[in-house]
């Protein structure tokens, strides 16, 4: 068994023009850094791209908008990004907008083997349009797909050579889930450790989802909002 | 005249009971965590996957893996959690969620709400919004009663794509504490130098004044 890699370009040799990727993170906590560049510099495009949010302009996914490599975002939350909406306007992109529980509990039924849910979030809007209803204790809930990518890149705190990850604080966020959904699963962390180095209660991803491994370098971590209080 | 923005927020927090397990929205209802009374102990839920959200940092403590839903730096406070991203809905949809506190654009008279798009401009998403609508066993709007041309917010039907139906229990505006009943709108309470005859000319939608209607008091 070797998941480990040297780094982000040999992780995503393999991912082509086309295909779909989920893509871990939160607004810029938790974004896979290393491998969004190294896509950029791969150059493949037509990307139909899963994940909560697009970036800004200079960061994370905006980085791939930037280059025209995404054919289409599925996310919840596209603002703070005014080339986004430059080619969202101008119908060079893509978007599907679903509501974030969905988004995170389609990856979730995905990483869990099961090909659909119900759920209750957008029953009565525009999101229902077109959807199998299916009628529980009174309540109607909508038939919400898992999804399939092909591959799904996160971005962890600690990972061993096995693949076990262990996410900090808020950046787990989506994270946990497209790992266990992704057909092939690259985790970038900050730290990789030889096996046997991570306490067994404290993974929260099992390596068995995990393909390829490698240690990232240089994060920028940009923050997006700074708030701050006055020490008094 | 009427409440300004802190001072929705500072009624809203009112509301709270100890115990309570809440999510503030973005805009108004994050100003909510600056009014919790003396003596009540709540625990914020930042759908991002966090329980027991702190204050902002501390110039130079920032820490770019801390953020909440609205993406600012923040904290935790002993007996804090993290999750992920589904567990963090779950609970939301499981009901385990005491109280959501939200913004709207619209809200109608039978409790429905939009607040996620205005066709033909932007469209940044819904975000949780929709799942929390859906979920969420009390929820509360924080909003201006009337939009910047003057037009009342508080409709009878919603004119924007809707984020929610038949949801929405209360709304607090700079004008008033109004419930949603079988008959509409129901003011509660209105603010100080408001008159009922405001609050009829600004409401839309169906709308009665309680028996006891009074003054807000903050």
């Amino acid at each position: 068994m070797n998941k480990v890699v040297a780094n982000a370009d040999e992780a995503i040799k393999d991912i082509e023009s086309g295909m779909t990727l989920m893509l871990g993170g939160f607004g810029l906590c938790g974004i896979p850094e290393n491998c969004i560049a190294a896509l950029v510099r791969k150059g493949v495009n037509n990307l139909t791209c899963i994940s909560n949010n697009a970036g800004v302009d200079d960061f994370g996914i905006g980085l791939l908008l930037q280059k025209k490599q995404v054919k289409k975002m599925i996310s919840s939350y596209v603002g703070e990004n005014a080339e986004f909406e430059r080619q969202l306007l101008s119908g060079e992109l893509e978007v599907e907008l679903i509501p974030q529980g969905t988004l995170a509990t389609r990856c979730m039924a995905s990483g869990y083997g099961m090909p659909a849910v119900y759920l209750l979030a957008g029953v009565g809007t525009e999101v229902a349009e077109g959807k199998e209803t299916r009628n529980f204790n009174g309540k109607d809930y909508l038939l919400e797909y898992a999804f399939d990518s092909d591959y799904a890149i996160v971005k962890a705190w600690k990972g061993d050579t096995m693949g076990n990850l262990v996410f900090k604080e808020t950046a787990r966020n989506f994270n946990p889930m497209m790992a266990m959904a992704g057909k092939i699963t690259i985790a970038e962390v900050e730290e990789l450790v030889p096996a046997g180095e991570l306490d067994p209660n404290e993974i929260h991803t099992p390596g068995i989802y995990v393909r390829h491994i490698f240690q990232g370098s240089n994060y920028e971590k940009r923050i997006e909002q700074r708030t701050v209080r006055k020490r008094s | 005249m009427g409440l300004n923005k802190e001072q929705i927020a500072q009624r809203i927090a009112k509301e709270l009971q100890d115990g309570y397990y809440v999510n503030l929205g973005i805009g108004i209802p994050t100003l909510v965590a600056n009014y919790i009374p003396e003596g009540v102990n709540v625990v914020l839920q930042s759908e991002n996957g966090l329980l027991g959200m702190g204050p902002f940092p501390f110039e130079g403590e920032e820490d770019p893996d801390l953020i909440n839903a609205g993406k600012q730096t923040i904290t935790t406070l002993p007996g804090s959690v993290f999750f992920d991203s589904a567990m963090s809905f779950g609970m939301i949809r499981a009901g385990k969620v005491d109280l959501t506190v939200l913004g709207a654009m619209e809200v109608a008279d039978n409790g429905d709400i939009a607040n996620w798009k205005i066709p033909g401009k932007m469209v940044k998403g819904m975000g949780g919004a929709m799942d929390l609508v859906a979920a969420a066993k009390n929820i509360i709007v924080a909003m201006q009663h009337t939009n910047p041309k003057g037009e009342s917010k508080l409709l009878h039907k919603c004119t924007l794509p809707l984020t929610g139906v038949k949801c929405i229990k209360k709304v607090v505006t700079d004008l008033g504490v109004f419930d949603i009943t079988p008959d509409g709108f129901r003011c509660l309470e209105y603010a100080p130098g408001v008159t009922i005859d405001e609050i009829k000319a600004k409401t839309a939608g169906r709308l009665t004044i309680a028996d006891d209607v009074k003054e807000i008091a903050l």
